[in-house]
């Protein structure tokens, strides 16, 4: 500070503080490189080659022959995926359902996170655990709870039948209602949770002041509540549209031969026909389509994880 | 709506929205006991499923590689995310922090084809220019579970994280701790509960994965989920059903002790603050 040197230990416990520092910052961070970014670059170079008979099925980016380097690349995967309507239908259908379901989260998980914060301590906590525990279980054997009450011998249909509601089975199974319906079912706990955090944290003493001030409750959920909440709901409604567009194994146990959904055909295309390239492609798309979804949610969950601390 | 002590709307909406969380796992726990095989019938009380159930060498053997792939990636995204959360909420200025949060954030979301799709890919790269790894499976599996997880075992670290009372770190430290013996003496007890349930959510998302599992596992390893999609793909199964009603009640054997533990230890705490 007066332009004394700094003694000699002290810089080498600096020194060394620092440098264990780095090392906890860089495993973390080497991992997550390797095994979360590094594949990405991987799939977007996949899906500039062509696919070949062989292991691995695709031909190589880089060549080297005679001592020079060819670099082929191959823009045909992106070419045939715009040219081909199945895949455009498949990737509009994909956001339509995703969309639709998210709504019909919000719809349905927006009042009960509003319950759940407005209830007394001790039930807050009976809630949350009742809201997650679903989510808990196993995401594919809740899926296919709905196959057995929704089919055409299914529960639904025998009891409408038994209450004379209807003379013939309604074809609910293998529909996009069924698809729609289920994903709204899987990640209804995904909505309630970050809605929920957000209401519990708000200031009960605005909502006495706009009702001392006259304002009527309804009113004060519009200007105050719902305005406030917005972050949770967010949070929430990019927690189920992002994975509900690349979503595979609800349409694949509840949809039918019309629903076209992006994450099935991607799977088609990877396990049956084996063409690396166009699945590949295919996955590029719809992160480009997802990317500012994401984004969205990552500022949204930077801001959380770094609040104060 | 905000003082209202009797019935309003949005109470009607978590009861029905309970319900409907509800409803249809306890539909398959009554026909797990259903003696027919298909699901308008009811045929009379049996347990025949169960044994069928624990007949099943393929659900057995499949459910025993679940539980292991589990119980690894669990422990080692506990340790991974931990980590990750410790470095975002306390080094601030760190270069490459904003790159880091966003690898943690983004598996939170990422669909799950992508997510398998890309590891596949790095797993096939890898074996072709390493020669690891020589065969895909358990540890393909394992390490692919440990990124998504460790992705939920920050969120759920990080939050407890920023609870942490500072000045008891500083305090250790003014008083000659080393950094290492004062996260392992302090910050740990105070997070513990933290990791606790971030590796029992980390456990149940490895056993309930099939997606990704399916992309990076090769002919050696079948997981839970790949027989009991295998089988489901179908139509009704009633082993199943068994099955499922088995999954159910431990997860809420789990959830009840844990919600106990949490009462009690709430409850304590209010007693030590009003003595």
């Amino acid at each position: 500070m007066n332009g004394n040197p700094v003694p000699a230990p002290l810089t080498a416990r600096v020194r060394t503080l620092l440098f264990h520092r780095r090392v906890l910052f860089g495993i973390p961070f080497v991992w997550l490189l390797l095994f979360f970014l590094l594949p990405f670059a991987l799939i977007l170079k996949i899906s500039l080659t062509s696919a070949v008979m062989a292991i691995p099925p695709y031909e190589p980016v880089f060549r080297v022959a005679e001592n020079t380097l060819s670099v082929v690349v191959n823009f045909g995967n992106y070419l045939f995926l715009l040219s081909d309507s199945l895949y455009v239908a498949a990737y509009w259908g994909s956001v339509k359902t995703a969309f639709m379901a998210t709504v019909a989260c919000l719809l349905i998980g927006y009042p009960m996170a509003y319950a759940m914060a407005r209830a007394p301590k001790h039930w807050q906590l009976v809630f949350l655990l009742l809201v997650m525990l679903p989510s808990w279980t196993s995401f594919l054997i809740r899926v296919y709870a709905w196959m057995g009450i929704l089919g055409n011998q299914g529960l639904l249909n025998s009891l409408l039948l038994w209450l004379g509601l209807i003379d013939e089975p309604l074809k609910m199974l293998n529909t996009n209602f069924a698809v729609i319906l289920g994903i709204t079912y899987a990640y209804l706990p995904f909505m309630v949770l970050p809605i929920f955090t957000n209401l519990v944290k708000l200031d009960l003493r605005l909502l006495e002041a706009a009702s001392d001030l006259g304002c009527r409750s309804l009113t004060t959920f519009w200007a105050i509540t719902l305005p406030l909440s917005r972050a949770g709901i967010l949070a929430g409604c990019m927690l189920v549209f992002i994975p509900a567009v690349g979503e595979f194994v609800i349409p694949e146990l509840l949809g039918g031969p019309d629903t076209l959904m992006i994450g099935k055909v991607l799977w088609e295309e990877f396990f049956n026909n084996r063409d690396w390239p166009v699945a590949s492609a295919l996955a590029i798309v719809m992160l480009a389509l997802l990317l500012v979804p994401i984004i969205l949610f990552h500022r949204f969950q930077s801001r959380e994880m770094s609040k104060n601390g | 709506m905000v003082n209202a002590r009797g019935i309003s709307f949005s109470k009607i909406m978590l009861i029905l929205g309970l319900l409907f969380l509800y409803l249809p796992m306890f539909v398959l726990i009554v026909y797990s006991f259903n003696a027919s095989r298909l699901v308008s019938v009811w045929a009379g009380f049996s347990t025949h499923w169960y044994s069928a159930l624990f007949e099943d060498q393929q659900i057995l053997s499949a459910v025993w590689m679940s539980l292991k792939i589990a119980f690894y990636s669990a422990s080692m995204a506990v340790c991974l995310g931990t980590l990750c959360a410790f470095v975002i909420t306390r080094f601030k200025r760190m270069r490459g922090r904003t790159l880091l949060s966003g690898m943690i954030t983004a598996p939170l979301v990422m669909p799950e084809v992508i997510t398998g799709l890309s590891l596949l890919l790095l797993f096939v790269q890898l074996a072709e220019l390493t020669g690891w790894p020589a065969d895909r499976g358990m540890v393909t599996i394992w390490f692919a579970h440990t990124t998504f997880c460790s992705a939920y075992v920050a969120v759920v670290v990080s939050a407890r994280l920023q609870e942490v009372d500072r000045s008891l770190e500083e305090a250790a430290m003014d008083l000659g701790c080393t950094p290492l013996k004062t996260f392992f003496v302090i910050t740990l007890p105070v997070i513990a509960p933290a990791l606790i349930s971030g590796w029992l959510l980390a456990f149940t998302l490895s056993l309930d994965d099939l997606v990704i599992a399916s992309f990076v596992s090769g002919p050696g390893a079948t997981t839970l989920p790949m027989v009991v999609f295998s089988s489901v793909r179908m139509g009704v199964s009633p082993k199943i059903n068994a099955l499922a009603t088995l999954i159910i009640l431990s997860v809420s054997v789990i959830a009840f002790i844990a919600w106990y533990v949490m009462r009690r230890s709430e409850k304590r705490r209010r007693g030590r603050r009003l003595s």
